[in-house]
């Protein structure tokens, strides 16, 4: 993060972000003349045919005047006025008063902006006020001592232009990093608080790495007309996620569309996320990161090696400008809410991948860009000696679980919450999250417990990554308050070791099959997030094409990413034209496909695998802007079996409610179906092997049980066969005039692998089936 | 910017937008607005066939007038160029006003 490269480009002004502000911002006109083939949306097209009938009396009034640069905001108010916002206080012509201590941030008031910002430790503190892009400060008022209540500084200025305002904070106080104080007035500090940043409005557009204050909140408004929207509160083992990065979905050119990369392209591809079946999408970080943080040259291609993730957090309330199509003109607030609002529509929730265990600033060596500055020792865990804590693996660990910082978080995704409608938050390292402020392990922690009970969160998920690089492990133990979900690491781990053909796997699947109930036997089969592969590690094709991985183009000489990659090449590292070898790939993916959507629990889907998306053996692509990342849509075209399997499979789940229990199996009959709700099977039907050199079993659910038997299904019965061998298996009998059908047979190629739903083949022997070696097959009883 | 209000049976207030709607204009604009919602027309037309750009606080002015008037009132924007029409789109403007090549 030290060493960012200097491009002579840079010194170019950006548009809009660089016009002065006595000058019309000319060069943002610049900008949407650019666009070369305009876009009518249909729907504008469709109603520019309705034009309405003409007047018949048309009354000319004059012209109106133009009115003075010196028209203030407060007369557009006038009328609503409130007598006790008057200024009493006045600095270099800046009218101003004393302000409320809350809410922290910036928030419009009648004719200002109320300012508030916590510091325990500095001495002083100055508001910075700039116009937008401007190189220089046009203000800098101090907070008069008798403003400040407690730690907390806040003023309201009056006559600020909204829309053009960046402000920023000078914090005065001791330097001496022993003791944890990091003060430097001569640093113009991004307000913790900020809704907007403004500094990378684009995507990689080279920035003016001399600016004074690259990183300039701004101000949001609450003005989007949400209509009748409102978080879409499925029930959680109802859901099937979808993770992905809002850039990588659609910024490969084979996605066809203008403005790629950007939430209003996400937006443009839902009928596709529709027709995969997918209901909930979980979208790696998208609030203020800089692309630009670590820029080093690729050792193999010279390109830039990027901030492409986003795990490195700027400000935690800002939506990334630089996802935005509209981010040149500040309206990434109302793009990111237009996207929700028609994912919502479509049934699709939004989850948000939170970082809260560490901050863009980096260790002792990094950059002060807002925290640091504002109050050190509050916001970062630090050791006796004044060094950062680094259970994050980034440099520094945010402190969590000090009352201010755990004020902050809880403030924070309320207000994601509430303004932005999200329906529920994945918590990277979450662990950390759980630990005190001297980094040892809390059994009450009081963050998670505080986020378990909020009001305003109650109706949203909260999913844990739980672990963090400190070595804090929790899958099944994160302290949950009866209301946490895990990403369940055991369930990718166990998956892959039995899919390709690891001893003794066969007793882990079970219960990962079931959702986890050695796991979660308190919480039940929703406090797992089922998942194979994620954005951390092989894609799904590539767990069935590298043994090893291949991360040389990450500049790390091949040191970085983990080696516990549970993986199988199916017989040759990387690309092959050997079809045998294709076609095994093939079929493992189906066959992973499969353990993820017939598993209780909640199935979690990595973008592009149900196309079989390749990193080409790069199991940590952080830092990959390029087609390593991109989804390739033309995979489309090319994998078209693997996207036809996904998505049957996706209806089945949904089809069938016995697939998505709310609770844990009884393992017996409880609605005198004759059948339990679970039973276990292998070659022999009511008897399961279990042995270690066993790679095979059979379950059926009785579909009289699904949703503790309110409502009424089909038998389901999923045959697994991990051996390299075929195997025959006696399937249990069915009662009443049911008949078993195949809906899926992973052995045979497309289109005899899956059948759409409700034209499920009618089995010819109901007593036995031959499921193929390394294959997996799915009956219904109906 | 020209104001326009038609007393009919059907009373319709027109605004010409030309050129830029910067943060400037923008005031200039919701002055506009405000002293058309005294009149309380049925219907608003903004002409922007000749508006060449418009910045979020212009954008946020279309959304104050439709707050300032009543949701229930018609808003037509009239021939507004391909980047304008856009930018409304994707910030989901469309689907408070009635984006129209010919308002006749």
């Amino acid at each position: 993060m030290a060493t960012k490269p200097k491009n002579a480009a840079a010194a170019e002004p950006q548009a809009p972000a660089a016009a002065k502000p006595a000058a019309k911002p000319r060069a943002s006109k610049a900008a949407p003349a650019a666009t070369d083939t305009p876009l009518v949306s249909p729907a504008a097209k469709a109603k520019a045919s309705k034009a309405a009938k003409a007047p018949t009396t048309v009354i000319v009034a004059p012209e109106t005047a133009v009115v003075g640069i010196a028209q203030t905001v407060a007369d557009t108010y006038s009328s609503d006025t409130r007598i006790d916002y008057y200024p009493t206080h006045e600095h270099e012509g800046i009218k101003f008063r004393r302000g409320h201590v809350l809410p922290f941030g910036a928030t419009s008031v009648t004719g200002g902006v109320n300012f508030s910002i916590y510091s325990a430790s500095a001495t002083d503190c100055t508001l910075v006020l700039f116009d937008r892009g401007a190189e220089q400060p046009y203000a800098e008022i101090q907070f008069p001592d008798e403003f400040r209540v407690g730690n907390v500084y806040s003023m309201i200025v009056f006559d600020l232009d909204f829309e053009r305002l960046e402000y920023g904070f000078r914090m005065g106080g001791p330097y001496n990093p022993a003791a944890g104080h990091w003060f430097d007035k001569t640093k113009i500090l991004s307000d913790p608080y900020a809704k907007v940043i403004g500094g990378r409005n684009a995507w990689m557009a080279p920035p003016d790495w001399d600016n004074v204050y690259p990183y300039r909140s701004r101000l949001a408004f609450a003005d989007f007309d949400w209509e009748n929207d409102h978080p879409l509160e499925t029930p959680i083992e109802d859901l099937i996620v979808y993770e992905m990065h809002v850039r990588g979905f659609t910024q490969h050119p084979s996605s066809g569309l203008k403005n790629r990369g950007t939430f209003s392209a996400l937006k443009a591809k839902i009928p596709y996320l529709k027709e995969l079946g997918v209901n909930c999408v979980e979208l790696l970080p998208i609030y203020e990161f800089d692309e630009w943080e670590g820029t080093k040259p690729n050792p193999v291609t010279g390109e830039p090696l990027v901030n492409y993730w986003g795990y490195s957090t700027v400000n935690f309330f800002s939506p990334k400008a630089g996802y935005a199509a509209t981010g040149k003109y500040g309206m990434q607030v109302d793009e990111l809410k237009t996207l929700i609002k028609e994912l919502h529509k479509n049934g699709i929730e939004v989850l948000l991948d939170v970082v809260f265990n560490h901050t863009a600033e980096g260790d002792h060596r990094g950059h002060t860009i807002s925290f640091r500055g504002v109050d050190n020792k509050t916001y970062y865990m630090l050791t006796p000696e004044g060094y950062y804590f680094n259970f994050s693996g980034t440099g520094n660990t945010l402190n969590c679980n000090h009352p201010v910082v755990r004020n902050m978080v809880l403030d924070c995704l309320r207000y994601w919450a509430s303004e932005y409608h999200i329906d529920g938050f994945r918590f990277d390292l979450a662990a950390i999250l759980g630990r005190a402020q001297d980094g040892s392990p809390l059994s009450n922690p009081p963050l998670l417990e505080s986020l378990a009970y909020d009001p305003i969160l109650a109706k949203c998920k909260l999913i844990a990554e739980a672990w963090d690089a400190g070595g804090l492990y929790q899958v099944g133990s994160f302290p949950n308050y009866d209301r946490w979900a895990e990403w369940n690491g055991k369930f990718r781990d166990d998956t892959r070791q039995f899919l390709k053909g690891d001893e003794a796997k066969v007793g882990p699947m079970k219960e990962r099959i079931m959702g986890s109930p050695d796991l979660y036997s308190e919480r039940g089969p929703t406090a797992s997030i089922n998942f194979i592969t994620c954005h951390d590690g092989f894609t799904m094709y590539d767990m069935v094409a590298y043994n090893e991985k291949h991360n040389e183009a990450n500049g790390e000489d091949n040191n970085d990413g983990g080696n516990d990659n549970d993986s199988w090449n199916c017989g040759w590292e990387g690309e092959t034209d050997d079809e045998g070898i294709n076609f095994l790939r093939h079929k493992q993916i189906k066959n992973a496909l499969t353990m993820l959507l017939v598993s209780q629990g909640v199935p979690m889907l990595l973008m592009g695998d149900e196309v079989g998306r390749t990193q080409r053996g790069n199991n940590n692509t952080y830092c990959q802007d390029n087609d390593l990342n991109w989804l390739n849509w033309d995979n489309l075209k090319t994998n078209a079996d693997l996207f036809n399997f996904a998505k049957e499979m996706t209806r089945f789940r949904r089809n069938h409610p016995v697939l998505r229990s709310p609770v844990h199996f009884q393992h017996r009959d409880y609605v005198g179906s004759g059948y339990p709700d679970i039973s276990f099977h292998g070659t022999q039907a009511w008897h399961s092997d279990s042995d270690a050199s066993s790679r095979a079993f059979a379950f059926m659910l009785c579909g009289d049980h699904a949703k503790q038997g309110i409502v009424k299904d089909s038998m389901v019965y999923v045959a697994l066969n991990m051996y390299w061998d075929a195997l025959d298996f006696e399937i249990p009998g069915l009662s009443h005039d049911r008949q078993w059908h195949v809906f899926a047979n992973t052995a045979l190629a497309a289109p005899d692998d899956i059948h759409a739903n409700g034209t499920e083949v009618r089995l010819e022997n109901q007593q036995n089936i031959l499921v193929g070696p390394r294959s997996i097959v799915v009956l219904i009883g109906k | 910017m020209s104001l326009t209000i038609t007393a009919e049976a059907k009373k319709i207030a027109k605004i010409t937008l030309t050129g830029e709607v910067d943060s400037l204009t923008a005031r200039e604009f919701q002055k506009e607005i405000e002293r058309m919602a005294a009149e309380a027309p049925d219907e608003l037309i903004l002409v922007a066939k000749d508006l060449d750009f418009i910045s979020s606080a212009g954008l946020r002015v279309l959304i104050f007038a439709k707050q300032k008037l009543g949701t229930h009132l018609n808003v037509y924007v009239v021939g507004a160029q391909p980047s304008v029409v856009e930018t409304m789109v994707k910030t989901g403007l469309d689907n408070s006003f009635n984006i129209v090549d010919h308002y006749l």
